[in-house]
């Protein structure tokens, strides 16, 4: 059985020029254990998706969907309560801006402590425990110490940590990870990456990249999804998408990548591209 | 023989930071003794991670920010603006292109305006003038007469790099400082925006000095490659040079910290997971 199952998922957002579609009809499912990327650029919906599946979308955005399934429970059906108690703790998520995703307010402790506090009802002591194990987990030196600190005196990269933290702390079946290494240097962003893929493979979670950077999924990826303009152009294993990409998108793409320059100009994805865009092609 | 348009010999940046009621002051040394030279059409690239100095450089260069210390000389001429004495003509010569094109161009300015402004304040050209120079760039980097009269909201992120840099060539620049221009765009804009800087290259004889994070932007349009690692230059040589022989212990980690996206090394890491 898939861990996550969605058929036909749309969503659109009420806007003054009336409905916009962001999302058109994808379909997605993840087994345990297997690393997912969704590829596409800014406005591919890739995000927007992921959104639908937490629920985190604003009120303005309509989600249907043929089916939305998390491990046999059906989404869709779920009260918001009864959604909570799967979303952060089942299902958790990581995002691109780390120090923003943080409450300024209170220390990282807390921050870590709240989510077992919610979820797994464990007292202070235990949580306590439980903060300073996962701190370690996430290789942050001094765990004790780091506990009391502010996020504003960590540095990007600490806090990413911390939020890979608070997502893994219930032991989730699913990561879904939004380019949770965009905003960091290369360096951090591989120490990052590492770490993710340690992670999924100790715990045996799912986990989903959401990028735009085809470095990081050939670097962490075993099937990945690539859209445009929220629709699914291709899907594929990660080495027949590099060998062989079936639609002409996906040969863009790949083709715009700085270090597979042929010649003294790249070849843009608009001069391979017909307007508008094309359906996709050999999507599974 | 090729002209040297910019050389800085050995230059330091210091900030000092005043204490707190609690803290006593202390100086940052941003940059530490940097030393590099290019030539007339040449592109050199500066690398490194947040907080090297890369951008600190940049502004030193960009005659924004004075250096503490060291000589900087563009097209031949000392420059120093701590002491003053900077003409419009040497103001005119470099010319900078932001990371963020959503920051960098004013929200209420229409585009002919953002276009107009330079020349507005560094020549006494006239106003049918301005316009007719503003067209003629929005044609150079790709965009139309149409757009002359909107406003930033209107556009992409690459147009509006695209506006970023038609602003930075009205004055006809020698050297054009490009402070991580395509690392906001997206992949497929990314290369049009660097098709475009590369077209502009050939036409002007454009110099480029191009700070980047992204090593394979930066072996893809560099000549020279500087690496810089706390406020030093760790590695500075032509791009086959430090691409093929990494001296520095630092470069090497950069170069495989950065993700590869061909075929061996997923087939590489596949393999090594299976085992695993």
């Amino acid at each position: 059985m898939p861990l996550l199952e969605i058929k036909n998922l749309t969503v659109s957002f009420d806007t003054a020029a009336g409905p916009f579609m962001a999302v058109q009809g994808i379909d997605l499912s993840i087994e345990p254990r297997e690393v997912l990327a969704i590829v596409g650029e800014s406005g591919s919906g890739k995000s927007v998706a992921m959104l639908a599946v937490m629920g985190l979308l604003p009120n303005t955005a309509t989600v249907k969907a043929d089916r939305m399934a998390f491990d046999g429970v059906d989404l869709l059906k779920l009260s918001p309560s009864e959604r909570r108690k799967i979303v952060g703790k089942d299902i958790s998520m990581i995002f691109q801006e780390p120090i923003a995703s943080l409450n300024p307010c209170f220390t990282v402790g807390f921050q870590i402590e709240e989510v077992l506090r919610f979820h797994m009802g464990m007292d202070r002591a235990q949580r306590r425990a439980r903060a300073i194990e996962l701190m370690k987990l996430v290789g942050i030196a001094d765990p004790e110490e780091r506990l009391s600190s502010f996020p504003h005196q960590m540095s990007g990269g600490q806090c990413q940590r911390v939020m890979i933290a608070i997502a893994i702390a219930c032991n989730p079946k699913l990561l879904i990870a939004d380019e949770p290494t965009t905003a960091l240097d290369v360096t951090i962003q591989k120490q990052i990456l590492d770490l993710l893929v340690s992670l999924q493979a100790k715990y045996g979670m799912g986990l989903i990249m959401i990028t735009h950077n085809m470095g990081v999924v050939a670097e962490t990826a075993d099937r990945v999804i690539v859209q445009y303009k929220g629709r699914k152009m291709e899907e594929a294993d990660v080495l027949s998408l590099f060998e062989s990409p079936k639609s002409n998108y996906t040969r863009a793409l790949l083709s715009a990548l700085p270090e597979n320059a042929v010649g003294d100009r790249l070849p843009t994805v608009s001069d391979m591209m017909f307007e508008p865009a094309p359906s996709a092609v050999g999507a599974a | 023989m090729s002209t040297t348009v910019l050389e800085g010999k050995n230059i330091v940046r210091d900030y000092h930071i005043g204490g707190g009621l609690f803290t006593g002051p202390r100086t940052v040394h941003a940059v530490k003794g940097v030393s590099f030279k290019v030539d007339k059409g040449k592109t050199l690239a500066i690398v490194g991670e947040s907080g090297c100095g890369k951008s600190t450089l940049a502004r030193i260069i960009t005659l924004i920010d004075p250096a503490t210390s060291g000589d900087l000389f563009i097209d031949g001429n000392k420059v120093d603006i701590a002491k003053g004495g900077l003409t419009k003509e040497m103001r005119r010569k470099v010319q900078i292109v932001f990371q963020n094109p959503y920051g960098s161009l004013n929200p209420r300015q229409k585009i002919g305006d953002v276009l107009g402004e330079p020349l507005l304040i560094n020549t006494d050209k006239p106003a049918a003038e301005r316009r007719d120079l503003a067209m003629k760039m929005l044609k150079k980097v790709g965009l139309g007469h149409e757009h002359y009269n909107r406003y930033p909201h209107m556009f992409s992120g690459g147009q509006r790099q695209r506006i970023a840099i038609a602003r930075a060539l009205m004055l006809n620049p020698s050297l054009l400082v490009l402070d991580e221009p395509v690392s906001a765009l997206d992949l497929s804009v990314q290369a049009q925006v660097l098709n475009l800087l590369a077209d502009l290259q050939d036409e002007f004889q454009l110099t480029y000095v191009f700070i980047s994070h992204d090593l394979s932007v930066v072996r893809y349009i560099a000549d020279d490659v500087m690496v810089m690692y706390f406020g030093e230059a760790v590695e500075y040589g032509s791009r086959d040079e430090v691409f093929a022989d990494p001296k520095h212990s630092y470069t090497r980690t950069l170069f495989a910290a950065t993700p590869r996206a061909d075929v061996a090394s997923i087939k590489a890491r596949l393999a090594k997971k299976k085992a695993a």
